[in-house]
C-alpha cells in the first residue's frame, strides 16, 4: 500500500513548474551523489548465533530431505501419459451420424472462422449415387494444416452441423510439412458398430433436419441392402468376414501416430 | 492508349486505339429539390428515392429494386416514411410507409429512412420478419452465403431473432430449369428480378410466378412440378411437385409446347423448351440463393475467392468481367458493370465458358517434333524453350533463304488448291518460299500488333492474315476503308441513340449478344426499329420486334442494293426510307464476306442513305487485329501496304529501314501456296482449321507445309502437324487489350500468376532467336510503340465496288445452304462446360414449306443435307424463308457445316429426307428431274410467272427471288410467324 500522501505530484504541478528555475543539482558535482566517506557496507542478514553457524555446511540438505517425502510432480512422457483435462483442445474429428453419413456439409464456416488460415475445404454435391451426408451439399476435400493450426477452437464454434469437433489428442508431430496436412479420410471419426461406411442413401423418408434433430438412431435395412448391393465387400456391413479393418486412420493420420509411438518407444524406460 | 501510367515516350498524335471519351455530363430539363433524413438534394425529376439515397450515400435496404429494371415494389424491404406538401402546401405526412424504389420523388418532400424514423425502422423489420418466414436459413449449403442481400439486410436491417414458431412451407429443391440454372423456391422472396430481367432485357421468358398466396413462386411452367395436371406421361399426379436432380436428366423428357407459356423459346439441347443466352444474369441479380448455377454449384465461399477485373474472349461486345478465383482455379465470371458497353450484363458463353483455358489439353512446355532416321516426321518431344525458339528460328531462317521452285509440283495443282480455299477462279503465282503467317482472330491487341510486326520485320513479308474464317478480297478492301483506322465512329451509344438499325449478315444475338441487349433496350424503351437482312426471322430478330428483309444466302448483296428510294418492293422501300432517317445505322457481320459484293453493297447503301456503318466481327480479337495490321495489306492504324508514305512512317518508328511493299497473301492464298509447297514455312496462331472454309483442304495444307511453327493455348490440329509448338497464354494468364467492335480499347489485367507467355513475349524472343530485336518483350513496350506509331492521317484505301453476284441456278433437290454460328455450339473455348452445353439450342435444319415438301421432309423430320464430301442429318423445322434455301447452325454439335459439307453459306447443297438419303446423297439427287430455277436477291428480279411455279407440291424448283414465295409476298415481319 502506497500511502496517499506520497502519491506522485499532479500533471498541473509539472506544467506549472516548468516555468520556474530548475532545482540545484546536489553538492559534489556529478550527476549522481558520491557515497559518504566512511560510510561501508552494511549487511541486511541478521547476524547468527554459533551453533546456527556450525551446522550451516549441512543445513542445506534439509531441503533435499523434505522434498523426498513429498508427492512427485514429475510426468514420465512419453514412457507414461497423463490424460488431458476433458475439454482440451487437441486434434480434430470430423463426427458421422449414427448411420455412418457424414455431419459435414463443405460449408467452409470453420475456414472462414479460422484466424491461422488452416483449414481448407471444398464442397461438393451429393447425387443419389453418392450421398456422404444428408442434404444436398458435403465436403468433397477438408484440410487442416496442423503447423498452422492454433488450437482456438473457433472453427468447433462455427461448425453449423456440430461435424467438427476437437479430441484430446496431441501428439501431432511428424517429418515432413506435407505430412502435417490432414486430409478428410484423416480426420473423419472411427466407423463404430452399426455405421455403414459413406455414400449410401439417408434414412427413408428424411431430410437434413431429421438428421440434425437425432432422431436418425441407426441405420436401416434399406441402407444396407443398397451397400450390400453396390459395395458387396465393405467392412461396415453386417456379417462381414473378411479380414480387413471396419475402419483405419488416414495415411496422415497413421503417419503421425507411427511417429507418435516411435518416439514413445524410444523414449520408454 | 491510356494503358501504362508509366509510359513516357509522347504520341505522334492521335493514340492507335484511342480510349473512348468520357460520356459529356446529362443535364436534367427538370430538377426536384427535397430532403432525405434532413439533407436536401437535387436530382433530376422523375428520379426514385432510393436512387437519390443512393447518391447521399444513405443505404435503404432493398431487395426487388434494380437500377436497369422496371421499378416494381415487389419485396417491401424499401420502406421509408414520407412527408410531402398537400394541396394546401403544408407538410403532411403519408400515413403509411412508402416503398422508397416506386416513390418518385417531389418538390418539397421530406424522406425520413430507418436512420431518422422509428417508424420506417420498425416497418422494415416487419418486412424483413415475414420474408424470413418461409426462408429456409439453410445459408451453411447455399451458394450465396457470404454475399446474400438477404443475409446481409437481415443482419443490418432485421431483428436478432426469430419469433416464428411454425413449420417453414418448403419445396423440393432444386429444380432444374436448365442444365445450367438451378431454382431453389423455398429460397426465394419473390422479388421478381429474374422475371423482370428475361421480361425486360432479354426477351426471353423462361421462368415466371404462378401460383398465388402462400404457394406463389417461381418457376418454368411444368405441370409436374405445380402439380395441378397429371403427368402426360404416366397419368400420375406427383403430389406436391418433384424434385428434379441437377445432375440427372430426368425432367429432360418433360417437354410442354415449345411454345408454351414460357414465351418465345427454342428447345434446348435436352429437348425442354427453355434456350436463354442470358440465363445467367438471372442468377447473378438474384438477391437471395434462388437460382443458382450448376456450373458454380458448391465450387466456393466469396471469401476464398479472389476477383480480377477482365474482359470476356468470346465475342467482340468486350464485356466487363470479374473473375473469380481460387488457387490459381478459376471457378466462375461474372458481369461487372459498365454502363457504356455491358451495362451489368453478360452473355452466358462470356459468364460459363472459361474452362477452356485450363482445359487437360493445355499446352505448358515448348515442343519440338523429331525426325526419324528416314526425315520422316516423328513424335513431338518437351524441349526447353532456348531449343524450340533455336529450332523454330532455324526453321524460319531457312524458309526465308529458299527461294527456288520447288521441282516435282504438279502443274495446274496450285491453282486448283487456290481457287478452292480462295472461291476465286484466279492463278497465284508467287515466289516460292518465304513464311506464312495465320494468328488467328482472338488475340489481344498487343499480341496481334507482334504477330504484325513479325511478319514484317522479322520474316520479311505481308503474308499475314488474322481471318480464320470465309473471307474474300473485297473484306480486306472493305476493312481497309472503312474499318481500320476508324475507331469509335459507330458506338454502343450511337447504337443506343439510332431511330433504326440495319442488321447485315449479322445475327445479333449468337454473334453478338451485348449488342443485341443493346438493340433491345432501344427497341423496348425507345421504339427503335430493326431491319435484318437474313434468310429467316431468327429468335432474335423477333424478340427484337425487327423486320425482316428475306435473302436467300448470296443475295444479301442485291437486297442491299435494292433498298432505295423507289424500290418496287415496298419493304424495300420502307427501309430505304427509314435509314434516311438521321443517326440510322448500319451493322454488318463478318459473314457478309462470303457474299459477293455484300460489303460494297452495304457501302453503297450507307452513301445512299446516309447511315452510320459498321463491321461487327465475331471474335474478341478482329478488330484489334485490323487496327495492329494483322492483315495482308494493311499496316498498322489502317496504313495501307502499298501507299509509300505510309510504309515510311511505319519504318521508321520500327526503326527498319524498309517494309516489303508488296501486299501480301490472304488466309486461303497462304494456305494454298501452302499446300502448293510454295510457302517454306507457316506460322500458326489460335486458328482451328474447322474454323476456315475448307477444313480437310486447310489440314492438307498445314501437312504439306516443310515448317509449321504452331503458337497455341491447347493441343489442336495444328498441333499434330506443328514441327514446333510454342505454347501460349490464354486471357486469363496474360493481361492486354481487347478493342470491340467499335474500336474501343479494354484492357484488362492477368489475372491468374502464370509462367505462361503471351504471344508477344514468344514472338519476341524468337524473333531474338532469328537475330532481330522486335522490342516487344513486355506490354510497356508495346503500348510505348502503340503510342509513338499513332493513328493515321495519311490516304486511306479506296472502297471496293463490287458489284452482286449472278444469281445462282439451283437444281431440283438441292438448295442453297445458309448458315451462321450460334452463340453455344461446339467450339473448342466451350469445351468443357457441360452444364453451358445443355442450354444450347437443338441444331436443326430450317427450310421453308416448300422447300421441305420439295425435298419430301415434313416439318420435325430428319433430313439429310449432303454434298460430295458428305452429309448431315437433321431434324427439318418448317421455317418462314425463301424457297430453295436450307439454313444449319454452322458448328453445333454433331453438325460441323464446313468440315462434314465442305460447304459455307451460298453454296448448294443436296436435300433429301434421311431415309432416302441411305442410297446416297448424289443418287438421290440424279433421280429428281433436273428442273432448274434460278435464286435472286433483289425484289426487282421477281417476276409473277416464276412464283407461281414454286409453291409447296409443285415442281421442285423454279425461278424465285430471295424473298419466300407462295404466301408470303412482302418482306416477313418478325412477329410470330415462326414455329419452332
Amino acid at each position: 500500500m502506497t500511502d496517499p500522501t506520497q502519491r506522485p505530484a499532479p500533471r498541473g504541478d509539472g506544467a506549472r513548474r516548468t516555468g520556474a528555475t530548475p532545482a540545484r543539482r546536489p553538492a559534489g558535482g556529478g550527476e549522481v551523489a558520491r557515497p559518504a566517506e566512511g560510510d561501508g557496507y552494511r549487511s541486511a542478514i541478521p547476524p547468527r548465533g554459533p551453533l546456527a553457524r556450525a551446522l550451516a555446511p549441512v543445513g542445506g540438505f534439509g531441503v533435499t530431505l523434505a522434498n523426498m517425502v513429498k508427492p512427485t510432480v514429475t510426468e514420465q512422457y512419453p514412457s507414461e501419459k497423463v490424460p488431458t483435462k476433458p475439454r482440451y483442445h487437441g486434434r480434430h474429428q470430423l463426427n458421422r451420424y449414427p448411420d455412418g453419413l457424414e455431419k459435414c456439409i463443405g460449408c467452409e464456416l470453420c475456414a472462414w472462422a479460422c484466424p491461422a488460415d488452416a483449414i481448407y475445404v471444398e464442397a461438393g454435391e451429393n447425387t443419389p449415387d453418392a450421398q456422404y451426408s444428408p442434404g444436398e451439399r458435403y465436403g468433397r476435400v477438408y484440410q487442416i494444416n496442423y503447423l498452422r493450426c492454433i488450437f482456438c477452437g473457433l472453427c468447433v464454434e462455427a461448425c453449423p452441423t456440430r461435424a467438427l469437433t476437437m479430441t484430446n489428442e496431441y501428439e501431432l508431430t511428424g517429418p515432413t510439412r506435407a505430412g502435417l496436412i490432414f486430409e478428410k479420410e484423416d480426420l473423419l471419426a472411427p466407423l463404430r458398430d452399426g455405421m455403414l461406411r459413406a455414400p449410401h442413401p439417408m434414412v427413408d423418408g428424411t431430410t437434413d433436419t431429421e438428421y440434425y434433430r437425432g432422431e436418425v438412431t441407426g441405420t436401416t435395412p434399406e441402407q444396407v441392402a443398397w451397400v450390400a448391393e453396390h459395395r458387396p465387400d465393405d467392412p461396415t456391413l453386417p456379417g462381414y468376414t473378411g479380414d480387413e479393418p471396419r475402419w483405419t486412420p488416414g495415411p496422415a493420420a497413421a503417419a503421425v501416430q507411427a511417429t507418435a509411438a516411435a518416439a514413445t518407444k524410444q523414449g520408454s524406460r | 492508349m491510356t494503358l501504362t501510367p508509366e509510359r513516357t515516350t509522347v504520341a505522334s498524335g492521335t493514340p492507335l486505339v484511342p480510349a473512348a471519351p468520357p460520356a459529356p455530363p446529362v443535364v436534367p430539363e427538370k430538377t426536384v429539390t427535397f430532403q432525405i433524413d434532413g439533407v436536401e438534394t437535387t436530382v433530376p425529376k422523375g428520379t426514385l428515392v432510393i436512387r437519390a439515397a443512393e447518391r447521399l450515400g444513405i443505404q435503404i435496404p432493398r431487395f426487388c429494386d434494380h437500377p436497369l429494371l422496371a421499378p416494381a415494389g415487389a419485396c417491401r424491404q424499401c420502406l421509408v416514411e414520407v412527408w410531402a406538401p398537400g394541396r394546401d402546401g403544408n407538410l403532411a405526412k403519408m400515413p403509411k410507409p412508402q416503398a422508397s424504389c416506386t416513390l418518385e420523388a417531389t418538390d418539397g418532400m421530406q424522406v425520413r429512412t430507418q436512420h431518422t424514423s422509428p417508424e420506417a425502422d420498425k416497418a422494415q423489420h416487419g418486412v424483413m420478419e415475414l420474408l424470413l418466414v418461409n426462408h429456409p436459413l439453410d445459408c451453411p449449403v447455399c451458394d450465396k452465403g457470404g454475399e446474400c442481400p438477404l443475409q446481409n439486410q437481415a443482419m443490418s436491417n432485421g431483428r436478432a431473432t426469430s419469433r416464428f414458431v411454425d413449420v417453414k412451407r418448403t419445396f423440393p429443391k432444386p429444380i432444374a430449369i436448365s442444365t445450367q440454372i438451378l431454382l431453389d423456391r423455398e429460397r426465394c422472396v419473390l422479388c421478381q428480378r429474374c422475371t423482370r430481367f428475361s421480361e425486360e432485357i432479354a426477351g426471353d421468358v423462361f421462368i415466371d410466378l404462378q401460383m398465388r398466396g402462400a404457394r406463389q413462386q417461381i418457376g418454368t411452367f411444368d405441370t409436374r412440378v405445380l402439380d395441378f395436371a397429371p403427368d402426360p406421361g404416366t397419368g400420375d399426379v406427383v403430389p406436391g411437385g418433384e424434385a428434379v436432380p441437377s445432375t440427372t436428366e430426368a425432367d429432360a423428357q418433360a417437354v410442354v409446347s415449345p411454345d408454351g407459356p414460357v414465351g418465345v423459346s427454342l428447345p434446348d439441347a435436352s429437348g425442354r423448351p427453355f434456350s436463354s443466352y442470358f440465363s445467367g444474369n438471372t442468377v447473378q441479380i438474384c438477391p437471395v440463393g434462388a437460382l443458382t448455377s450448376a456450373a458454380y454449384r458448391f465450387r466456393s465461399r466469396p471469401f476464398d475467392l479472389v476477383s480480377t477485373p477482365g474482359i470476356a474472349e468470346h465475342d467482340s461486345s468486350g464485356s466487363a468481367i470479374r473473375v473469380d478465383h481460387r488457387r490459381g482455379v478459376v471457378l466462375r465470371r461474372l458481369a461487372a458493370e459498365d454502363p457504356t458497353v455491358n451495362q451489368e450484363w453478360l452473355t452466358d458463353k462470356d459468364r460459363f465458358a472459361f474452362r477452356w483455358q485450363a482445359a487437360p489439353d493445355r499446352l505448358t512446355v515448348p515442343m519440338v517434333r523429331t525426325r526419324h532416321a528416314d526425315g520422316t516426321r516423328g513424335p513431338l518431344e518437351p524441349v526447353s524453350w532456348t531449343e524450340a525458339l533455336d529450332v523454330a528460328a532455324e526453321g524460319l531462317s531457312a524458309a526465308l533463304a529458299a527461294v527456288e521452285e520447288p521441282e516435282g509440283v504438279e502443274p495446274g495443282l496450285l491453282h486448283r488448291v487456290a481457287s478452292r480455299l480462295t472461291g476465286r477462279d484466279e492463278p497465284v503465282a508467287r515466289p516460292t518460299g518465304g513464311v506464312g503467317l495465320l494468328p488467328g482472330g482472338r488475340l489481344t491487341l498487343e499480341d496481334a500488333y507482334a504477330w504484325a510486326k513479325t511478319a514484317r520485320v522479322v520474316l520479311g513479308t505481308n503474308d499475314v492474315d488474322l481471318r480464320a474464317r470465309p473471307h474474300s478480297a473485297e473484306e480486306a478492301a472493305f476493312l481497309a476503308h472503312a474499318v481500320a483506322g476508324r475507331t469509335l465512329e459507330v458506338t454502343y451509344a450511337d447504337v443506343a441513340a439510332a431511330p433504326v438499325v440495319l442488321l447485315a449478315g449479322l445475327e445479333a444475338e449468337d454473334e453478338g449478344g451485348i449488342l443485341f441487349l443493346r438493340l433491345r433496350e432501344q427497341v423496348t424503351k425507345r421504339r427503335a426499329r430493326v431491319l435484318s437482312v437474313a434468310p429467316w426471322a431468327s429468335r432474335g430478330l423477333q424478340r427484337l420486334d425487327g423486320t425482316l428483309l428475306p435473302a436467300a444466302p448470296g443475295t444479301e448483296a442485291e437486297v442491299l442494293d435494292g433498298i432505295a428510294a423507289g424500290a418496287r418492293h415496298e419493304g424495300l422501300a420502307e427501309a430505304a426510307e427509314l435509314l434516311a432517317q438521321p443517326g440510322a445505322v448500319v451493322l454488318v457481320g463478318e459473314r457478309l464476306a462470303g457474299v459477293r459484293g455484300g460489303l460494297s453493297a452495304a457501302l453503297r447503301l450507307a452513301a445512299r442513305t446516309g447511315a452510320r456503318l459498321a463491321w461487327v466481327p465475331r471474335r474478341a480479337g478482329e478488330r484489334g487485329g485490323v487496327e495492329a495490321g494483322a492483315l495482308p495489306g494493311l499496316l498498322p492504324g489502317g496504313r495501307v501496304v502499298t501507299d509509300a508514305g505510309a510504309r515510311v512512317d511505319v519504318a521508321a518508328a520500327w526503326g527498319v529501314p524498309t517494309l516489303p511493299s508488296t501486299p501480301g497473301r490472304s488466309t486461303g492464298e497462304i494456305l494454298a501456296a501452302a499446300a502448293a509447297g510454295q510457302l517454306g514455312a507457316l506460322l500458326v496462331g489460335g486458328v482451328d482449321p474447322g474454323d476456315l472454309p475448307d477444313p480437310a483442304a486447310a489440314l492438307e495444307a498445314l501437312a504439306a507445309v516443310p515448317f509449321l511453327v504452331s503458337l497455341e493455348v491447347r493441343a489442336s490440329a495444328v498441333t499434330e502437324l506443328a514441327d514446333v509448338v510454342l505454347p501460349v497464354a490464354p486471357p486469363v494468364e496474360k493481361a492486354g487489350t481487347f478493342v470491340t467492335w467499335e474500336g474501343r480499347p479494354r484492357p484488362f489485367p492477368q489475372a491468374l500468376v502464370s509462367t505462361a507467355l503471351p504471344d508477344h513475349r514468344v514472338l519476341h524472343a524468337l524473333a531474338d532467336a532469328m537475330g532481330v530485336d522486335l522490342g516487344l518483350r513486355s506490354l510497356a513496350d508495346v503500348h510505348a510503340e502503340l503510342d509513338v506509331l499513332g493513328g493515321w492521317d495519311g490516304g486511306r484505301a479506296s472502297a471496293p465496288d463490287e458489284r452482286p453476284a449472278e444469281p445462282v441456278t439451283v437444281p431440283a433437290g438441292h438448295a442453297l445452304l445458309a448458315t451462321w454460328h450460334g452463340l453455344l455450339d461446339a467450339g473448342r473455348l466451350q469445351d468443357g462446360d457441360v452444364h453451358l452445353a445443355g442450354t444450347a439450342p437443338r441444331p436443326v435444319a430450317r427450310l421453308s414449306a416448300a422447300t421441305a415438301a420439295a425435298a419430301g421432309v415434313a416439318d420435325g423430320e430428319p433430313l439429310t443435307v449432303s454434298t460430295a464430301a458428305g452429309s448431315l442429318t437433321l431434324p427439318a423445322v418448317v421455317t418462314a424463308m425463301p424457297d430453295h434455301v436450307v439454313w444449319l447452325p454452322t458448328n453445333a454439335p454433331g453438325c460441323p457445316v464446313r468440315a462434314a459439307l465442305r460447304a459455307d453459306a451460298g453454296d448448294l447443297v443436296a436435300l433429301a429426307a434421311a431415309s432416302a438419303a441411305g442410297a446416297g446423297p448424289s443418287a438421290g439427287a440424279a433421280a429428281r428431274p433436273a428442273v432448274t430455277g434460278r435464286v435472286g436477291g433483289d425484289a426487282g428480279l421477281v417476276d409473277g410467272g416464276a412464283d407461281g411455279t414454286s409453291t409447296a407440291g409443285t415442281a421442285p424448283t423454279g425461278r424465285t427471288s430471295g424473298y419466300a414465295t407462295g404466301s408470303t409476298s412482302g418482306p416477313v415481319t418478325g412477329t410470330g410467324e415462326e414455329r419452332a
